[in-house]
Formats: structure tokens, sequence, C-alpha cells
């Protein structure tokens, strides 16, 4: 019993640190068509911002979330305004940009801290482990699931039910015409990109007193994301939702009976026969046509 | 007509003549590699400072920086400064290969020190064979390896594991759980393992490798859960190795039950990881950073002050360091106009000194070093406990693993 829950809850928690991540690439790819490769240097960099405050300022973790959100925001809509703003509808040389800014972002970092391991303190009172119906787990593991659904859900939220969210989802359908409603799609665009970057900063601040903080560590992420995004289907927030589960789930059961190797190959291998036969992704968003 | 012949070929021949004698470089590859004249050694430093190994790469690179400024600030050798070239690798072995051929080729470096992972010291492999040149490589690695032309100063299997593994099963118990990384590395040390735990009669419940960088250990710490293994032999290597520590922490599980014992965790990974999540978990090593001995505390001393108070010393920067010194003893030996890598392998052989971690000495049969193995307990403020050291130095056995191999200044023999 207890090793059936200890599984489930492994697979959920691979899969909340799976849609932290994908989210902020999701909800760009999603409302402005643009391929972000620097999706995991943001990562990187919130996961550096942490690092930052907390050896500069002596603030914990917890503390700094909103901080680091909002410096994060501000990087991506410095970098929306300075370089991805000239580039809308070329898809290529947006690719092309943000690999580059990716690349930037790895040796800034290199160059200004150094390239050694860096050390962020998990929240003290999240350090033990907790234990639901017989099985242990990591006390830090439940709060990043809960951080990450409480963020899908605010972003739910906004998309649903916000006059901000309503403009993104007419943008979303079809730019021209909204942008002939008089909705100021730069401005929107700017936004949309600030905050998924945000979003990418807390998912690196969230996952670094498990894992190490290197300038190197965003790589790896921006593939799983990616990974998660092209299953779920790329304007559905929902899809997001649901193929992080998946995916979670998935490699989770898989490196347990065998092994970690094997779980990613068998993973990748699984979403391109998904992809054979369903393009699009699990879900879509409905547009009328 | 015959006449034109004739003087043409004894002109031909003078000619030839006058040059072997004359132009030695024609004849003699390592004659141009000579350097007395203008009074100075030159000598390559190639590790990465940039790309994923950069990490370690950088404090390796450090530890030989300062053993050359220390050597030229006390005269150098035999009145020679040495002259480092430092060239950057990347993390990429295809451009270790060719910073290597830069070094040798162009450069003219009489010996080249550098390189952490054996994919690209397997890289430059063939470049310093080819050109009978000499690579100092101060990892520890997995042995298999003979080649006259590596002088390798860092732990092979058998210095790591002949004490550790045997000290374990005594105090832990005979179930172990092998995890590595997936590479050579770790492969062929668990191949040793196994074969010293099947001679004290423990057992291999799981034998698992990650893909190398991998960060999510919860699916590995569900499988020792279940399986409640005794001791956890790790061989994951880099950043891996920080993720796994701390999401063992996490989990919590005790070390003082089922404590993870490493041949890969330094001061290094464990200032990354926190003290918390290292502490009681234990490292096979022949140096350690607080090991108390005047040369250590000279080396470690030396290092914060050049580098950073916040700086740690660790057991491959150690090596990295005490191999220039050796190289300067050897050059030293040879007169300033023979100094060529060929020269300097035959008076490295045999060669003693006292580094930070005890005597060592360079093994003339295989070019490896024997070296002091100690047991280290991590502690919550990042150092380690030394609970053990073997009682004498210990000869380096690159293919103990193999018994009907060895590895002479011939190459490799089968016996």
């Amino acid at each position: 019993m207890d090793i059936i829950v200890s599984q489930l809850m492994t697979g959920l928690s691979i899969a909340s640190i799976l849609m932290l991540v994908a989210l902020g690439l999701a909800i760009i790819y999603g409302v402005t068509g643009v391929i972000n490769l620097a999706h995991g240097e943001f990562v990187m960099l919130g996961a550096y911002v942490a690092w930052a405050l907390q050896t500069e300022f002596g603030m914990g973790l917890l503390a700094s979330l909103v901080p680091i959100f909002l410096i994060m925001a501000l990087v991506g809509w410095l970098v929306e305004v300075l370089v991805i703003s000239r580039l809308y509808d070329r898809l290529l040389d947006t690719i092309l940009a943000t690999w580059g800014i990716g690349v930037m972002a790895q040796q800034a970092v290199r160059l200004v801290v150094g390239g050694e391991l860096r050390y962020v303190q998990m929240p003290e009172s999240l350090s033990k482990s907790v234990t639901i119906l017989g099985a242990t787990d990591s006390a830090y593991r439940l709060f990043i699931l809960f951080v990450a659904l409480a963020l899908f859900g605010l972003t739910w939220v906004i998309y649903r039910y916000t006059n901000f969210g309503l403009k993104l989802r007419a943008i979303t359908q079809n730019r021209a015409i909204a942008s002939s409603f008089g909705i100021n799609t730069a401005r929107i665009y700017r936004l949309t990109f600030a905050y998924g970057a945000g979003m990418a900063g807390l998912a690196g601040a969230l996952v670094s007193p498990l894992k190490s903080v290197s300038p190197e560590m965003g790589t790896t992420y921006v593939v799983d994301a990616f990974m998660v995004v092209v299953l779920g289907g790329t304007q559905s927030l929902m899809g997001t939702l649901a193929s992080s589960g998946i995916l979670g789930e998935l490699s989770g059961y898989l490196a347990f009976y065998s092994n970690d190797t094997i779980a990613k190959a068998l993973v990748l291998v699984a979403i391109v026969a998904l992809i054979r036969f369903r393009p699009q992704g699990l879900f879509t968003a409905r547009a009328r046509t | 007509m015959n006449k034109d012949r004739r003087s043409f070929l004894k002109a031909t021949a003078a000619l030839g003549t006058v040059s072997l004698v004359g132009f030695p470089h024609i004849w003699n590859k390592n004659a141009s590699l000579a350097r007395a004249a203008d009074g100075q050694i030159k000598v390559g430093v190639l590790f990465s400072l940039t790309g994923t190994t950069a990490i370690i790469e950088e404090s390796l690179n450090k530890a030989t920086i300062m053993a050359i400024e220390e050597i030229n600030a006390a005269g150098g050798i035999n009145g020679m400064q040495i002259v480092p070239v430092v060239e950057d690798p990347a993390s990429d072995p295809a451009t270790f290969a060719e910073k290597a051929r830069k070094l040798v080729l162009s450069d003219k470096c009489v010996s080249v020190f550098g390189s952490y992972t054996s994919a690209s010291r397997k890289a430059v492999l063939p470049v310093f064979e080819k050109q009978n040149n000499l690579y100092w490589y101060p990892t520890l690695y997995e042995g298999r390896e003979c080649s006259k032309n590596v002088i390798y100063t860092g732990a092979v299997p058998n210095q790591q594991q002949d004490d550790f593994v045997p000290w374990l099963v005594k105090n832990f118990g005979k179930r172990w759980y092998l995890i590595g990384s997936n590479y050579i590395y770790p492969k062929e040390e668990n191949n040793y393992c196994k074969k010293l735990l099947a001679e004290l009669g423990a057992e291999v419940v799981a034998e698992e490798y990650v893909p190398l960088g991998h960060s999510e250990f919860s699916s590995v710490i569900n499988k020792l859960k279940a399986e409640k293994p005794n001791v956890i032999f790790s061989t994951v290597v880099g950043d891996s190795v920080v993720a796994l520590h701390r999401q063992y922490h996490a989990a919590g599980l005790d070390p003082a039950t089922m404590p993870m014992a490493s041949l890969t965790t330094s001061e290094n990974e464990v200032a990354a990881m926190g003290g918390e999540a290292a502490a009681g978990h234990f490292t096979s090593a022949p140096y350690f950073m607080v090991w108390d001995s005047p040369e250590n505390h000279k080396f470690v001393d030396a290092y914060k002050k050049r580098w950073g108070a916040d700086k740690v010393t660790h057991f491959v920067s150690e090596p990295s360091y005490f191999q220039v010194h050796l190289f300067k003893q050897a050059v030293e030996k040879l007169a300033n106009s023979d100094i060529t890598p060929n020269a300097i392998r035959e008076a490295v052989k045999g060669q003693e000194m006292v580094a930070p971690q005890g005597k060592v000495r360079i093994e003339p049969e295989n070019l490896h070093t024997w070296l002091w193995p100690k047991i280290g307990q991590c502690q919550a403020d990042g150092q380690f406990k030394i609970l053990k050291q073997t009682t004498d130095w210990l000869e380096p056995v690159p293919y103990k693993a193999y018994p009907n191999q060895k590895c002479t200044a011939e190459g490799l023999k089968q016996i």
C-alpha cells in the first residue's frame, strides 16, 4: 500500500516541477507564437536570484518568491522590448535570437558570479519529511506541488476571468482582428512575455533547494518543458496541466520498475508516437473558424 | 650525362648528411622542443573554463597555476621560468584534442597539465602518443589504461576501494546498492567493487545508472526505501551528486543506517549541497582538505590567499598542484639542453615528494602514483572527518580488476 502511495506522490512531484517549468513556456508560445529557447536560462536566472537574495540580503526562500517573480518579469520585459518585439512573425529568427540570449545569459552568470555550483538553503519549516497514508514524502516536495497548483490556478483565473485574459484569448485566436478591435497587441505581448519569464524564475527558485544551481542547469529543464508543451497542445493551459501530470506519473513509474535512463527514452518514444497520430497534442483550444 | 647524374647523387647525399647532422630537428622530432637558450620552459595548461565541467576544472586550473607561480617565485627550474600556455577546451572532447595539438605542435610545450573527465583524456591521448609528448592527468579514474605518454597522479580503483569496501561491509553490512552515472567510469569502478564484494561474501541488491546531469532522484529514493540496503555505493558525478544528496536528505532517510559511500563526493560538491545534506556520508580519497600535515596547511593557506577565502581544495585539485612540483623535480635533474618530453618521462620515473596528502611516488612501471587512501565522513560544516588512513602508501594497480593484464613500460602485457 505505502509503495503505491509513494509512487503516486513521486509522479505528482515530478509532474509539479515539470508544470512549473512548462507553464511559462506554454503561455509565451500560446499567445505570442515565440518559441523561447532562453526559457531554461530564465529558470536558471531565477535560481541565481534566489541564491543572491539569500547570500547578499539573508532573505529566506519563501520571503524572496515575490521579489524573484518581479525581478524575472522585469528581465522578460526587457528582453521583449529590446529583442523579441522586433522579431514577431519571424519564427526562425526568434528561435535563433532566444537561443543566443540563452548562451549570453549563461556566460554572463559565469562572468559575474563564477562557474561553481551554488547552494540555496531549503526553508527550515519544510526540511522535514511527512507521512501520508503510510508513505513518507519530503515536505518540501509537497510544498512545490501546492505552489505549482496555486500558480496554475492563478494563471487560469487571469486567463478566464479578467479583462486582460479576454484580450489574451482574442489575440491568441486572431491577432489582426483583435488589433482592429482596438486591443493594444504589442502591450499584451510584452506583459505575456514578462509573466512567462516571471513564472520561469519562480520555477528555478523553487527547485533550487532540491537540485544544484549552476549556469548550465536550464538546459535540461527546457527539453522537459518542450515535451510537456508538445504533448499537451500548444495553446491550452489545461493541456499543460494534464500532460505534465501524465509525463510525471509515467516517468516516475517507468523509472521505478526499470531505471531513469530507460524511463527517459521510453517517454520520448511515447511522445513521438503520439505526435504521429495527434500532431496538435492532446488538447486544443476551441476556436471558431 | 652520367657524370652529371653522379655529381647530383653525391651532392644529394652530402646535403642529406649535412641536414641530418646540422639540422637535427629533421630526424629528431623532439630536438626542436628543447627549451634551454631562451631561459623559459613552456608548459600547457588545459582545463575547461567554460561548459559543463568548468565547475570543477576551474579549481584544477587554479591549483596548477598556483604551483607554477610558486616555482617561478622561488627562482624557477635551474634558473629557467615556467611559462604556462593556458587554453580553454570548453568541456568538449573534440576541442580538447584540437587545443592539445596546438599546445604540442605550435607552442612546443614540453608537457601539458590537464583535463578532468575520462572522455577528454581519451580525446587527447592520440595527440600525445603520436607526437611523443607528455600529459599530466590529475583525476581519479577507472584505471585500465596504459600509455607511456601520460603521467597519472590521481587514484585508480584499487587505491580508493581496497580499504573502503571491507571497512563498510564490516561496519554496515552486506546488502549493497550500487548507483552511478551512465558512462564508463562508474561501470568500471562498480566492476571492481563487485569483485571485492564477492570476495567478502556480500550481496549487490541493485546496480543502477542514471543519465549524466540527472537531477530527479525521487524514483531512486523510492527504490532505496523498498530495498533498504546497508550501503549505497555511489559513483554518481557532477551536479547529480548534489541533487542525490539533497533529495535523500529531504526524503528523511538516515545516513546512520543507510549511508552513501562515494568515490566522487569531494569538498567541492559538498559546498554546493550544504553541510546538512552531506553530513554522515562517507568518501574514500587520498586527500581531504582537513588533513593535518604541514604541507597541507601550507597548500590550503596559499590556495585561499591566492584565490579567495571561500575556496576549497579537494582530491583532484591536490594532485593538480603536486604534479607540477613533480614535474619541477624531474626537469631539475636534466641539463638545460635536453629538456624533452622523453627525457622528462625518464626522469620522473620513481620520483618522490612530500605532497599535501603525504609522500607520493611515481611508479616507474606504469607511470601511475603511489598514494595514501583515506576514509572520510562528511560533517555538517561541509568538511570531512578522517576516520582511517592506509598504514602504508598504496601501489597503483590500474589493471587489478583484470587479473591477466599488467601495465609495463613497454605497454600492456598479458601474464
